[in-house]
């Protein structure tokens, strides 16, 4: 694997840290009232492996996630300003302020969306990818999968099809420990979801240390380049949430695991590296993330300041008219 | 062009078979549509024609046919998924109605789902309990999706390819019953009937009969009967559940002043109950009767032929039904 430049690293500090940034102030602006509704699921945590997977694809590939999708759609390179008007259900969010927190898309980033039934998203990637084969196109469709989705009918169903037809999709396994609040070992008989793979006849990818970036570019770069070839492939990455199931959890009380998992955060894990390997690297740095946080003020801004919508808006794309 | 006389399972095959040579992206997924030939002979040697890559065999895998369906749609194909038969369907209405009919609406337009559900539904032949659902009132309730129910071959190619030509979802059922009674069928490649809108069946000017597909079969015998009396009713074929045609129904009954409604389906939270529900709201002035219904009877399919027809609608039913209200 070649080694991967200064800029490409930076660059993928710079959106984990974008990511972290965005999901702090959500958080606050939900404590505040402004962002309101019952679901909301930050991403913070899981940054590397929504950065280094995302950053394995071309912009003609696509994706599709579930409901903890922010973290998926900056990664995505869709701007924070409509991301943040959608949080607060205004006009100008990217679903227009009818989708909020859990469905978040970008037709034009190639970004299918967030969806927030359990594993309801995986045959949409499968038929997605069909239309790649279908097309002869030669892109690729990265899925996200929650660990909890790996128990219902759809992961089976999908993964499945994907395999007797050859599609090109990489299903990629967040496994943060949790599907809601109960852990991978009391709902999986198996517990190396990876191992999936295996009952489907569907390339094994292993399982990759999801707090490290460049891992999971790596392994996901791999499993893309085979996909676009050949088939279907899986990837576990290993991560964390830092902030629960949902933003309406009562109560998050794992505070020794959550500890423990901050020693490896994936924004530290990025940095550290960076300054073992160029000491001048962390001036660098700096800049970035005031950047960063200027751009969330400046989208929390934008989205304070967006109309809501309205009765038209209430009627309108029920059906596509015409 | 002529019309062909030739049975509803044809005429479907015929609109399918012309729109998938009319447009590459329209394809078929699903049980048994290739190497078996269809299991109600629908897609009977498509694979020979289309091949592999648009005549799809899929998995019984009811959730991802369905699924993936919407994902190909959203991508720019134009599937045409079947499931068997809708009672399998159920196994999909999380991917139907949470995803085919909301994703245009959820995502504020920025995706569309030209996608075609097609499915065999009804009651009888002892198929028993489980396999015996005529659910469509259970899919018209939720608003993006479409749902047609064709009543006549002419109606099944008609309403086909306008459901296939359309940009939105449509759950589209076919009458088991109905697949071998043959009728007129006009050859041309661009014949289609209007997404929501209905048909006068039958003019008549005592009782309007609302019903749709093999309800449709049930009021037209029940009507020759009728007229024999000289009680002249009007068929009004609704052919979709959604849009619903209320114009249509509307204007029969500010004629006739009385209405039943014929439906192969359970009479609770149904088809008779909407029908009922906007006349009395929009024709309240026009009522000289309360609207009666006949359906299914209240009770889950038995094995036993004697008693599994006692549970279903039928012409005589219809006849009584008017009867009440004369």
């Amino acid at each position: 694997m070649a080694e991967i430049d200064n800029a490409t690293l930076l660059e993928w500090y710079r959106q984990m840290f974008l990511i972290r940034q965005f999901e702090n102030q959500c958080d606050v602006l939900y404590k505040e009232k402004k962002i309101t509704g019952v679901y909301m699921h930050l991403y913070s945590g899981h940054e590397a492996t929504g950065v280094g997977a995302v950053a394995a694809l071309r912009p003609s590939d696509h994706v599709i996630t579930a409901y903890r999708d922010h973290g998926i759609a900056l990664a995505r390179g869709v701007d924070p300003k409509p991301l943040m008007a959608e949080m607060m259900g205004k006009r100008t969010g990217v679903s227009g302020g009818k989708g909020g927190s859990m469905h978040l898309a970008s037709r034009e980033h190639n970004f299918w969306g967030g969806y927030a039934i359990v594993g309801g998203h995986l045959p949409l990637a499968a038929g997605i990818a069909l239309e790649c084969r279908y097309n002869n196109t030669d892109n690729v469709v990265l899925c996200f999968v929650g660990d909890g989705a790996t128990n219902n009918g759809y992961f089976h169903e999908a993964v499945n099809l994907s395999a007797v037809w050859d599609l090109p999709v990489v299903w990629l396994i967040e496994n943060n420990g949790y599907g809601m609040g109960t852990p991978v070992d009391v709902a999986s008989g198996q517990t190396e979801l990876h191992k999936r793979a295996v009952a489907y006849n569907i390339k094994d990818m292993g399982r990759v240390d999801g707090q490290n970036v460049i891992d999971v570019y790596n392994v996901t770069k791999k499993a893309v380049d085979y996909a676009r070839k050949k088939g279907p492939a899986l990837i576990e990455s290993m991560t964390y949430r830092y902030k629960g199931h949902g933003v309406s959890d009562r109560s998050y009380d794992k505070l020794a695991e959550l500890a423990e998992w901050q020693q490896k955060d994936p924004i530290l894990v990025l940095q550290r590296y960076l300054c073992q390997k160029d000491e001048c690297i962390e001036e660098e740095l700096k800049p970035i993330e005031r950047k960063v946080m200027a751009e969330v003020a400046e989208a929390v801004e934008f989205a304070e300041n967006s109309p809501v919508p309205a009765y038209e808006d209430l009627i309108s794309n029920v059906y596509v008219e015409g | 062009m002529a019309d062909k006389n030739i049975p509803m399972r044809e005429a479907l095959r015929m609109a399918l078979r012309e729109e998938m040579i009319r447009d590459e992206s329209v394809f078929v997924m699903g049980e048994e549509v290739g190497a078996w030939q269809g299991t109600h002979r629908v897609t009977r040697g498509f694979l020979q024609e289309f091949g592999e890559k648009r005549v799809r065999d899929t998995p019984i895998s009811e959730m991802a046919i369905a699924g993936a369906a919407v994902g190909a749609a959203m991508a720019g194909l134009r599937p045409v998924a079947e499931i068997m038969t809708i009672n399998f369907a159920f196994l999909s209405l999380d991917a139907i109605i949470n995803h085919a009919a909301k994703i245009h609406y959820m995502f504020n337009g920025q995706f569309k789902v030209p996608l075609v559900i097609r499915a065999a539904s009804g009651w009888g032949d002892q198929a028993t309990a489980t396999h015996s659902h005529t659910p469509e009132p259970i899919f018209a309730h939720f608003p993006g999706l479409y749902v047609g129910c064709p009543a006549t071959p002419r109606d099944a190619k008609g309403m086909l390819k306008a459901s296939i030509r359309d940009d939105n979802p449509v759950l589209f059922t076919e009458s088991i019953a109905l697949y071998p009674k043959p009728g007129p069928v006009p050859e041309d490649e661009d014949f289609l009937l209007p997404i929501g809108k209905g048909d006068i069946k039958r003019e008549g000017k005592h009782v309007t009969l609302v019903t749709y597909a093999r309800g449709v079969e049930w009021s037209l015998q029940a009507a020759e009967q009728l007229a024999k009396e000289g009680v002249e009713c009007e068929v009004v074929d609704l052919r979709w559940l959604r849009p619903l045609d209320t114009d249509l129904i509307f204007e029969s009954f500010k004629k006739t002043n009385r209405a039943v409604v014929v439906e192969e389906s359970l009479p609770h939270y149904s088809f008779g109950s909407e029908i009922a529900a906007q006349i009395q709201e929009n024709m309240f002035d026009y009522m000289d009767a309360p609207v009666k219904r006949v359906s299914a009877m209240d009770v889950p399919l038995p094995y036993a032929k004697e008693i599994e027809l006692m549970a279903l609608p039928n012409a005589q039913k219809v006849v009584d039904a008017v009867r009440e209200i004369l």
